[in-house]
């Protein structure tokens, strides 16, 4: 990151006169039988998923490999407390909260919108590092991919409707149509002003304590242009990891394994212990 | 990545460079920084300083981090009951929040927990040198500076280590202040500064008198009126007792929407007045004396209860002690009462025993150092104060971005030494500046600050540091 954008906000009245009611979280986790001294993850799931979408695969191989793994449900997603209202602060709140309750300084992995929900919890919580993946960073570039791709399923969602993303878009042919239903059949919908906040929000402020973050995604996602890719990446000082042929929803797509790989390969190549 | 397991102590290499002014060698630490003290403001600077890339060494003369919120401290002033008197949004650091589970005013037990959490959660015990007193700090060649440590309580050789620089964390709610009054030494009673209370249980069945009327006199106060058979409460003048809760929310938050909105201060004075008005209502009926201030304009009083006691007869306002005899105290209108236990809840001062006055601009060692932002020392640019403040609000925050601001301009010493010799000069101008309205007494409450005037001028100092 270039240093201007290191900018430290100290002043936020606003936040300090209302903060974020509580809201029950579901926290997810598995954990390595043996300590071996990595940093935990904290997976944080797109708009309409939940914190299951990273249990059935990433979760468990993440520690298997001997990092702590945790995935949240943000509010009004999952087994989470239903919250009807809530915007990105509130779901940037719930990722703060889970990450500074664990054991160790936590890398962030966000997915989707999740991605941008971790962007603004990194200007509140010196994350280790962090992933995003295949991020929707908000904006009208995002927005009109998403029109192109699925009209029928974006529109609504200006009006206050949910969200949609068809089945094609998030999971790759070798799926088992079975499987794909069953995911589709489980995504829920965010908050009507979080959608617009996807469109009207402001940019992320500067992540603190300059953590490495690291972009990946698919040049075949129907949901997130690999261009779209580039520009995140591009932001972050760096180049995405791509993952031709595969969906949206890399966590749950049939080559699940190979970009958690690589995530965690490039965190134990990375220093990110900065001692 | 390396695993960061071990938890033993940090461990300087021994190499022997240099000797101190009287010979003894000296152990160079390079680039390392110094923190005195691993309470809250020390903890946060070590966050801070590492999170920076600089390596820390932090001395602790007790055995455990959250220095003055250890009830198990020597030096802890906390007592059975001590809750915050802000709320958590203001209290906590401004990356690493409170669980939101918690109360709006957590009790002193929950806020050592949540220094435990962060100690843990960043790693920072390995810094830390615990039950080691600073016994030293002297400047020497080149910005650099000489610490001289020993065990706590005297044990052991001295040994002295080379900084790069150092910050001051040793707290300043430690050093009790007690005032001295004609006859205090003929009095039969039993005496003690609020820096001995620890539970009520102390105060149970006696008549108690307590003098002073900050936020730890007003509690005392308070337990005293539910514990003791009389409680007595003298304060020097009238008193702002602000509710914990206005409007169904805590105090601070509907104070701190008002800032956000830029409410003048006389506006917000007023609206202060006119909402205590119609709420607590005017105390010189209960024999309370009239506040010879504007609100905002002292330490504000943060409790809900004293007024209520006040108004059940539990509590017996009094004017200020004038002295005392063998078995009574007289007050200054003449009055005469029979305590059989005195609490002084005057204060504590700050105290920095290692450190030459004339460093900090001390130089009547009065214990009031000359700084800028309360933390930057004139013609020392390495070294720097944390949490010396007094807000009204918590210390926590403000230490945090001290500590930042600090980090910032000694990476900012080598990249770019022209900003860091401009600050150099802006901190030698603007040595002693206030951060705060109008403070009634300010002399004695000179540290005083509010804590949003504070942190706009530290967030100012921060952009004119790198230049943005």
């Amino acid at each position: 990151m270039t240093e201007s954008s290191e900018r430290a906000r100290v002043v936020r009245s606003w936040e300090w006169a209302r903060p974020v009611r509580p809201v029950r979280r579901e926290v997810l986790s598995a954990i390595p039988e043996l300590e071996e001294g990595h940093p935990p993850l904290l997976f944080v799931p797109g708009f309409g998923h939940g914190a299951w979408a990273y249990a059935e695969h990433w979760l468990g191989h993440t520690a298997s490999r001997g990092f702590p793994a945790y995935a949240v449900s943000l509010r009004g997603h999952g087994g989470s407390g239903p919250a009807p209202e809530a915007d990105l602060r509130a779901y940037a709140h719930d990722v703060a909260q889970v990450a500074a309750g664990l054991p160790r300084q936590a890398v962030l992995v966000g997915h989707g919108a999740g991605a941008l929900v971790v962007a603004h919890a990194l200007a509140r919580y010196p994350a280790r590092a962090a992933v995003l993946v295949a991020p929707v960073l908000g904006g009208w570039a995002s927005f009109g991919a998403a029109l192109r791709g699925n009209p029928f399923g974006t529109l609504p969602a200006v009006f206050g409707g949910g969200l949609r993303l068809s089945r094609r878009q998030l999971f790759s042919r070798e799926l088992p149509e079975a499987d794909a239903r069953r995911y589709a059949g489980r995504l829920g919908r965010a908050a009507r002003r979080a959608q617009w906040q996807l469109l009207t929000g402001a940019e992320p402020e500067a992540a603190v304590g300059r953590p490495p973050v690291l972009v990946l995604g698919s040049p075949d996602d129907r949901v997130v242009p690999a261009s779209a890719l580039t520009r995140a990446a591009r932001r972050y000082g760096s180049a995405p990891l791509l993952f031709p042929g595969m969906g949206h929803d890399l966590m749950l797509d049939a080559r699940w394994q190979e970009p958690i790989d690589a995530l965690l390969d490039w965190l134990v190549k990375h220093p990110t212990d900065r001692r | 990545m390396p695993t960061p397991t071990e938890h033993g102590r940090p461990d300087p290499e021994t190499t022997t460079l240099a000797r101190s002014r009287d010979g003894r060698p000296v152990s160079d630490r390079g680039d390392t920084v110094c923190v005195i003290g691993a309470g809250a403001s020390g903890l946060t600077a070590l966050k801070n300083l590492a999170e920076h890339g600089f390596g820390v060494d932090c001395y602790e003369r007790e055995t455990g981090i959250g220095g003055a919120w250890n009830w198990r401290h020597d030096r802890s002033p906390v007592y059975a009951s001590t809750h915050l008197i802000s709320s958590r949004p203001f209290t906590q650091f401004p990356d690493f929040p409170m669980p939101d589970d918690w109360p709006d005013y957590p009790h002193h037990s929950q806020l050592l927990s949540y220094f435990e959490r962060y100690a843990d959660h960043f790693d920072l015990r390995r810094h830390i040198w615990f039950g080691t007193e600073v016994v030293r700090v002297e400047p020497v060649a080149d910005d650099r500076w000489d610490v001289t440590t020993r065990s706590t309580g005297g044990y052991g050789p001295e040994r002295t280590s080379r900084y790069a620089a150092v910050m001051i964390a040793n707290g300043h709610n430690w050093s009790p202040k007690l005032p001295r009054y004609d006859g205090l030494a003929e009095y039969r009673g039993e005496v003690m500064h609020a820096s001995s209370y620890k539970d009520p249980a102390q105060l149970r069945g006696k008549r108690v008198l307590v003098v002073g009327a900050g936020n730890t006199g007003c509690d005392i106060a308070v337990e005293a009126a539910q514990q003791a058979s009389r409680c007595w409460h003298s304060t020097r003048r009238g008193y702002w007792y602000a509710p914990k809760y206005v409007f169904g929310r805590p105090a601070d938050q509907v104070n701190d929407t008002l800032l956000a909105l830029r409410v003048p201060l006389r506006v917000r004075q007023w609206l202060y007045h006119r909402t205590l008005r119609l709420t607590v209502g005017d105390l010189t009926r209960f024999g309370l004396p009239k506040p010879d201030h504007r609100v905002y304009e002292t330490h504000p009083i943060a409790n809900s209860q004293l007024v209520y006691y006040v108004g059940h007869g539990a509590i017996t306002p009094v004017s200020d002690v004038t002295r005392f005899h063998a078995h009574s105290v007289e007050l200054a209108d003449g009055r005469q009462i029979d305590p059989e236990l005195v609490v002084f809840a005057t204060g504590y001062l700050p105290r920095f025993e290692f450190l030459d006055a004339k460093i900090l601009g001390d130089d009547e060692e009065v214990g009031r150092p000359r700084l800028w932002l309360n933390a930057f020392v004139p013609n020392h640019p390495t070294l720097a104060v944390a949490g010396l403040v007094q807000p009204d609000s918590a210390i926590f925050p403000l230490a945090h971005w001290q500590a930042v601001l600090f980090a910032r301009l000694l990476r900012l010493r080598t990249t770019r030494p022209e900003r860091a010799a401009a600050f150099a000069a802006r901190v030698s101008t603007g040595a002693g500046e206030r951060y705060s309205g109008q403070v009634k007494d300010s002399t004695r409450h000179w540290f005083e600050v509010g804590h949003v005037d504070y942190l706009r001028a530290l967030e100012r100092a921060l952009r004119d540091l790198e230049g943005k």
